[in-house]
């Protein structure tokens, strides 16, 4: 079975590790922060200018002056502290953001990723995820495997790119995937999915090696 | 020294066709919602907005939109505007996409007296193109040069007579450092005190960057993603 959006996000959660500071974008990655541990102290970072993160508002306690990247309201956790975009994204050039995680079109075997334009269709623009991608210490994608039955895990991008050999990991429905100096290697797989299917919905180079195990969610 | 004007009017005296104006506010955050308004009363044409997104189809730049004031738009995210796109796809408006860290580091180096820089974002996609590339450590980066602007119009939450200002939560995102590289900066803000009353350890824009400030009226504060917790 492939996972749904709030498994790929569980999945991911398991990546976070205890003092990180983690930038997530809109989408998937956004879920990820329903499955983080509570025994792992995670700080997260909304490009807009707040670190610390907390969960939605309850309806009385709506602030318009308070949101995240996504333009949702948010709240904020104790010890949060707030600054200004281009303090924001020093911090996130600086390279002092651990982990970034963010959804993307295609990812090639290189790590390239597009993931912001689809030319002919309206163009909105890329927001942070140039900076965020060219300047995090790990990016993670989370994505479907694939559209329509075509590979998005390509030997090279089709659409515009958003960077260059920057993605280090993907959690797609099917798989985990680790991107290697020779190419995806196939590190799990969704529960009841086999080598086989991942295989044939690869478009890119995929290495194989041993047992594939299944993906834990938990 | 007196920065304090009458009203919005008053600030947003010699704006003119063609000028290029810094907006501050992320979505429709912390945006100037009082002289916006005022501007889309004007005449004014032609304009140059700098400003990280361009407001929705009635509120925030939309407006400026609306009224064809804008002939080009630099930012990094312009969705959620049906405006916006018909203008853009029938070539009516300019628009100029960076990536967001990249546009705000080109805005303080406009305030900060820096003409250009290295960045590493953007580097092998179309935003590189016609950039000096160059290697620092191994390491791709693209030069980017500083924005300033003829007006740079930013929104508070609190500032005191002498143009200190005080940003509240993340509504403080691009006006702090669009405060920066205006030639002429006016603030609008939510509580307008004499000098004094602000803590000087508080202080987010120093009023050496303000010229003009006034106290706004009715702000709207538009939500664009009312998200509430499901208990």
């Amino acid at each position: 079975m492939a996972l749904d959006k709030n498994q790929i996000a569980q999945r991911i959660a398991q990546e976070i590790n205890d003092g990180d500071y983690v930038n997530l974008g809109i989408g998937i990655p956004t879920l990820v922060a329903n499955y983080i541990p509570e025994k792992v102290n995670v700080i997260l970072q909304s490009e807009n200018g707040l670190l610390g993160i907390g969960p939605f508002p309850t309806d009385d306690n709506v602030d318009a002056d308070l949101i995240n990247a996504g333009k949702q309201t948010i709240t904020y956790v104790k010890g949060a502290t707030f600054f200004d975009s281009s303090r924001s994204f020093a911090m996130i050039r600086g390279g002092h953001v651990d982990l970034t995680i963010l959804g993307a079109f295609e990812v090639s075997e290189t790590g390239d990723i597009a993931s912001w334009k689809v030319p002919g269709k309206m163009v909105k623009g890329m927001g942070g995820a140039m900076d965020l991608v060219s300047s995090a210490k790990n990016i993670i994608v989370a994505m479907q495997h694939t559209n329509k039955g075509q590979s998005k895990i390509l030997k090279k991008c089709t659409l515009p790119l958003t960077g260059v050999s920057c993605v280090k990991k993907i959690v797609t429905d099917i798989a985990v995937l680790e991107v290697t100096a020779n190419g995806f290697k196939l590190l799990e797989r969704a529960p009841g999915v086999t080598v086989e299917e991942i295989v044939n919905s690869t478009e890119g180079k995929l290495i194989v090696e041993g047992e594939i195990p299944e993906m834990k969610l938990y | 020294m007196n920065k304090v004007v009458k009203n919005v009017y008053e600030a947003i005296e010699g704006i003119a066709d063609n000028m290029t104006l810094m907006v501050g506010g992320f979505g429709l955050c912390g945006i100037p919602e009082n002289s916006i308004l005022a501007l889309s009363k004007t005449g004014i044409k032609g304009l140059c907005c700098i400003s990280n997104n361009a407001g929705v189809d009635d509120f925030g730049l939309g407006l400026l939109l609306k009224n064809k004031q804008i002939r080009k738009m630099i930012s990094s995210y312009v969705g959620e505007n049906a405006e916006f796109e018909r203008q853009l796809l029938n070539g009516e408006l300019e628009v100029e996409l960076i990536p967001q860290g990249t546009l705000a580091e080109r805005v303080r180096a406009g305030g900060a007296g820096i003409p250009a820089f290295f960045v590493p974002a953007g580097y092998g996609t179309e935003v590189a193109e016609g950039k000096e590339v160059r290697a620092f450590d191994g390491k791709m980066h693209l030069m980017e040069t500083a924005l300033k602007a003829d007006f740079a119009i930013v929104k508070a939450w609190k500032g005191d007579t002498n143009g200190n200002l005080i940003y509240k939560y993340t509504a403080n995102n691009f006006n702090e450092v669009m405060a920066t590289a205006g030639k002429i900066t006016i603030a609008e803000v939510e509580e307008l005190v004499p000098v004094g009353e602000l803590d000087p350890n508080c202080i987010h824009t120093p009023g050496i960057y303000v010229q003009r400030i006034f106290k706004g009226e009715n702000y709207e504060k538009r939500i664009e993603q009312r998200t509430i917790k499901h208990s």
